[in-house]
C-alpha cells in the first residue's frame, strides 16, 4: 500500500512539475475566455468602420434608417444614376445603391449596389431587412391597413413543456417542472463530449507512459520492487490525479476570468449572442427569453445529473485508462509500427461519441437505450442522455454493468499488463494479448 | 542451511510450450561471488526473473536467507537487469530516492545512502541533473547506485559489464569486489567467461534450461583437468620422445614449451625423472588447468551431443 502511494506521487508530481502541463493548464482558460471576449472585443472596436452610400431610390419608399448600432449610413441623392456612379468616390462615399421603381405588387426585388469594393455580408443583409421591411409597410397601407392593426396580427408562439408524474395516490399531476428540448440536448452534447476528451486525452497520457517504461527498459528495475498491478495502479490513480487538479485550477480560472472580463468589459459573456449587431429583438424579449433559459436551467435536476455525470466518468476513466494501460504495455520499441494497437482503446470509444447524436435526437429509442448500458459507450452515451431523464432502471442498470466492467477491465488489462511489460522488441497481436491474459504468472 | 543465501531445488518454469527452466537445483553459499553462465537464452534471466519475483516458478522451491521466498524478499535483493534504463526526464537525487523508497528505505535513510554514494563516486553535482542530460558513463554509475543503495543481502547482476567503457567496468568491478568483502552475496549472470575466472568463487552453468555443472571455481577446474603439463625448458629441444608413451605423450613443443598429457598409470615424477633422464634442461613445469571457458565449451557441446 505504501508502494503504490509512492507511485501515485510520483506520477503525479513528475507530470504537475511539468513546464508543458503548467503552460496548458494556464492558457487554456485564457483561450477559453478569448473565445468568449475576441468576438465581443471585435464588434466593439473593429466594427466600427463605418459606410457611407449614397441611395438612387426611384420606388421612393426608402427612409434611411436612423440606427445607429448598424456601421452603415445612407444620403438619398436625387441624381441620375449614372451621375451618382460618377461622382460618388469624390463626394466621399463608399458606394451607391439604386432602388428600382416598383411595378405593382413584386413578392422580388432586385436592388443594385455599385462600387469599388464588395460590402460586407452583415450590410448586405441589414440594407435588404430594411428595404423588405419598408416594403412590407408600404404594401400594408396600400392594401388599405393600418401599420398598427397589422403589428395586432403578429403572435409570438412557443412551446412549454411541463413535466407530469404520478403522485401518491397513482395520479398523474404537475411536478411544476418545465423540460426543455434544447437545453436538454446541450446538456447531452456537452456531458458526452466532455468525457470523451478527457477519457482519449489523459487515456493517451496513460500509453505514452507505459511505453516510455517499456522503451526505456527502467520497468524491470521497478517491478523488481513491486508488483506490476501495483505500478498500473499507480499510474492510472496518478494521472486521474493531474486530471483533477487540472480541471479544478480550470474551474477556478475560468470563474476568477470570466469575472474579470465581465468587470471589465462590461458584457456578460454568457450574453454575448444577443450583444451581436443586426436583427437585434427589443429588450423585454431578450429579457423574456433569458427568463425561460434560466428557468429551464435552473429547472434541472443538477443534484441528480451531476453526481451521475461524476460516476460514469470516473467508471469509464478506469476502463479506459486500464485499456490504453494494457495497449501501452503490448507496444514494441518501434511507436510508429505501433500506433495501429492503440486501435484497440481508441475504436470503442470513437464509436460511442458516433452513436451520440443519434442517441440524442431519440433518447427513448432503444438503440439508446441498450448503448447507453453498454459498459464500453456508456460512459459517453448514459451522461448524454441523462437530461432527457431515462427511466430509473437503465440507469442503474447501466450503472451496475460500468462498476463490474470497470472491475474486469482493470483485471484484465493487468493480466495483459504484467506480461507485456517484460517483453521487448515487437509489438504484439491481439492472439498473443488474449493468451497473456490466461498465462501463469 | 543456513550458510546459503539462496536454496533452489527443482525450479521449473514453462512459457506456453517452451521449458525455459528445468528443474534446476542448486545452492549459493553466504558472502560469495556466485557467476551464473549460460549461452543466450539458457534460462539465466527467467531464473533471475523467478529469484526477484517478478515471475512465479511453475514447480520448486526456493530459499532466501533460509525463509521460503516470500514478497517482502525484494527488499533485500538488488537487481541490476541486463535490459537497464532510468527515468529520462527525472532528475537523478529525485530518481534515485524514489527508486530507494520502493524498495522499502524511509525518506532519510535514502538521502544517507544516496549521500554516501554520491560522495564515494564524486558526483554530488549531478543531483539536479535530469538522466538524458547525463552520459552514458554517467548513467551507468547511477543504475549501478539504484542498484545497491537499499544495501541488500542479495546482489543479482544480469551481464553488469555489458555497455561499460572500461574505466567504468573498473569501478565497478572495484565496487563489487568490496560489497562482497563486506559480506554482500552476489549472482553474476554472464556469458563472458573471462570476468568469471577473474571474480567469481562459485558457478553455476545453465544450458538449455538445465543445471549442467554447479561447483567453486578451483575444485571445477581440479574436475575437469585433463592431466595437462606445461614443460619450459632450455637448450635444445629434447628428441626421440615418442618412446616415452607409457608415461605421457606429447601434445605441442613450440618455443621452448612442451606440453604433455601424462598417461593413466604414470605421475608427474615418472615424467620429470623421464625428462632429466634424457638430459632435458627443465626451467619450469606447471599444470594446465582448462579455463573455464573449456570448460563451458565441452559441457555445452556434450550437452547439445546429448
Amino acid at each position: 500500500m505504501d508502494k503504490l502511494w509512492l507511485i501515485i506521487q510520483r506520477e503525479y508530481l513528475t507530470r504537475v512539475k511539468k513546464k508543458s502541463f503548467i503552460l496548458i493548464t494556464l492558457l487554456s482558460p485564457l483561450i477559453f475566455v478569448a473565445l468568449f471576449t475576441v468576438p465581443i472585443l471585435v464588434t466593439l472596436f473593429a466594427g466600427k468602420e463605418q459606410k457611407s452610400l449614397l441611395v438612387r431610390d426611384d420606388s421612393g419608399i426608402f427612409v434611411p434608417a436612423n440606427d445607429t448600432s448598424a456601421n452603415v449610413s445612407f444620403v438619398v441623392a436625387q441624381e441620375q444614376l449614372s451621375e451618382l456612379k460618377r461622382t460618388y468616390k469624390l463626394r466621399g462615399f463608399d458606394g451607391v445603391l439604386h432602388i428600382p421603381a416598383l411595378q405593382g405588387n413584386e413578392d422580388k426585388l432586385k436592388l443594385n449596389y455599385f462600387s469599388e469594393k464588395q460590402l460586407s455580408l452583415s450590410v448586405v443583409s441589414f440594407i435588404e431587412q430594411q428595404v423588405a421591411k419598408q416594403l412590407e409597410a408600404k404594401k400594408i397601407i396600400d392594401a388599405g391597413y393600418s401599420e398598427e392593426i397589422m403589428k395586432g396580427f403578429k403572435t409570438d408562439v412557443g412551446i412549454e413543456q411541463e413535466e407530469l408524474a404520478f403522485n401518491k395516490e397513482g395520479q398523474l399531476v404537475e411536478t411544476g417542472k418545465k423540460n426543455s428540448a434544447e437545453l436538454a440536448t446541450a446538456i447531452g452534447f456537452i456531458a458526452g463530449f466532455v468525457i470523451y476528451i478527457v477519457l482519449i486525452f489523459y487515456g493517451a497520457m496513460i500509453m505514452r507512459s507505459v511505453m516510455e517504461e517499456k522503451t526505456s527498459r527502467i520497468i524491470e528495475v521497478i517491478i523488481s520492487s513491486v508488483k506490476p498491478f501495483q505500478l498500473m495502479m499507480g499510474k492510472i490513480l496518478g494521472v486521474s490525479a493531474v486530471g483533477l487538479t487540472q480541471m479544478l485550477i480550470w474551474m477556478v480560472m475560468t470563474f476568477v476570468l470570466t469575472q474579470v472580463a465581465t468587470a471589465f468589459l462590461g458584457v456578460d459573456p454568457s450574453a454575448m449572442q444577443s450583444s451581436m449587431p443586426m436583427q437585434q429583438p427589443p429588450p423585454d424579449v431578450i429579457a423574456s427569453q433569458a427568463g425561460a433559459v434560466f428557468e429551464a436551467i435552473t429547472s434541472q435536476n443538477w443534484s441528480y445529473i451531476l453526481p451521475l455525470f461524476l460516476y460514469f466518468f470516473i467508471g469509464g476513466y478506469f476502463i479506459y485508462a486500464s485499456l490504453f494501460a494494457a495497449v501501452g504495455a503490448s507496444m514494441g520499441d518501434d511507436m510508429g509500427e505501433s500506433q495501429s494497437l492503440s486501435l484497440v482503446a481508441m475504436a470503442p470509444i470513437i464509436l460511442a461519441i458516433i452513436l451520440i447524436s443519434p442517441v440524442i435526437e431519440n433518447p427513448t429509442s432503444s438503440l439508446a437505450r441498450w448503448a447507453s448500458i453498454f459498459p464500453l459507450f456508456s460512459p459517453v452515451l448514459m451522461p448524454a442522455r441523462l437530461a432527457f431523464e431515462p427511466p430509473l432502471w437503465e440507469v442503474l442498470l447501466s450503472m451496475v454493468v460500468l462498476a463490474g466492467s470497470a472491475v474486469f477491465f482493470v483485471w484484465l488489462s493487468g493480466r495483459i499488463y504484467r506480461v507485456g511489460v517484460l517483453l521487448y522488441g515487437k509489438k504484439a497481436t491481439l492472439k498473443e494479448m488474449v493468451k497473456w491474459t490466461f498465462s501463469r504468472e | 542451511m543456513g550458510n546459503d543465501i539462496l536454496r533452489l531445488q527443482g525450479v521449473v518454469k514453462s512459457y506456453g510450450d517452451f521449458l525455459a527452466v528445468d528443474h534446476v537445483t542448486f545452492d549459493i553459499p553466504k558472502g560469495v561471488v556466485f557467476g551464473m553462465l549460460g549461452p543466450n537464452g539458457a534460462g539465466k534471466t527467467s531464473l533471475i526473473r523467478i529469484i526477484t519475483n517478478i515471475t512465479k516458478a511453475d514447480a520448486g522451491q526456493i530459499w532466501l536467507d533460509g525463509e521460503p521466498l516470500n514478497s517482502r524478499h525484494p527488499e533485500q535483493i538488488g537487481y541490476m537487469p541486463e535490459e537497464r534504463g532510468l527515468y529520462k526526464k527525472m532528475k537523478v537525487g529525485e530518481q534515485l530516492t524514489y527508486l530507494a523508497r520502493l524498495k522499502g528505505l524511509s525518506a532519510a535513510q535514502a538521502r544517507q545512502e544516496l549521500t554516501y554514494w554520491f560522495k564515494r563516486f564524486d558526483i554530488a553535482s549531478w543531483w539536479d541533473k535530469k538522466v538524458d542530460e547525463l552520459s552514458k558513463g554517467m548513467q551507468q554509475k547511477v543504475q549501478f547506485i539504484a542498484t545497491v543503495l537499499h544495501r541488500p543481502k542479495l546482489l543479482i547482476l544480469d551481464e553488469p559489464f555489458s555497455g561499460l567503457d572500461p574505466i567504468n567496468a573498473n569501478l565497478i568491478e572495484s565496487e563489487i569486489r568490496e560489497l562482497a568483502s563486506q559480506g554482500t552475496s552476489i549472482i553474476f549472470s554472464t556469458h563472458r567467461m573471462e570476468q568469471v575466472e577473474e571474480m567469481c568463487d562459485h558457478i553455476v552453468l545453465i544450458n538449455k534450461g538445465k543445471n549442467v555443472l554447479e561447483g567453486r571455481v578451483a575444485e571445477v577446474k581440479q574436475r575437469f583437468k585433463q592431466n595437462l603439463f606445461s614443460i619450459g625448458y632450455e637448450g635444445m629441444p629434447p628428441e626421440n620422445l615418442q618412446d616415452a608413451s607409457r608415461i605421457f605423450d606429447l601434445k605441442k613443443n613450440e618455443g621452448q614449451h612442451l606440453t604433455v598429457h601424462i598417461a593413466d598409470g604414470a605421475d608427474t615424477n615418472d615424467l620429470l625423472r623421464y625428462l632429466i633422464g634424457h638430459n632435458v634442461q627443465v626451467r619450469s613445469f606447471n599444470e594446465i588447468l582448462p579455463s573455464i571457458n573449456e570448460i563451458f565449451i565441452r559441457r555445452v557441446n556434450e550437452t547439445v551431443g546429448s
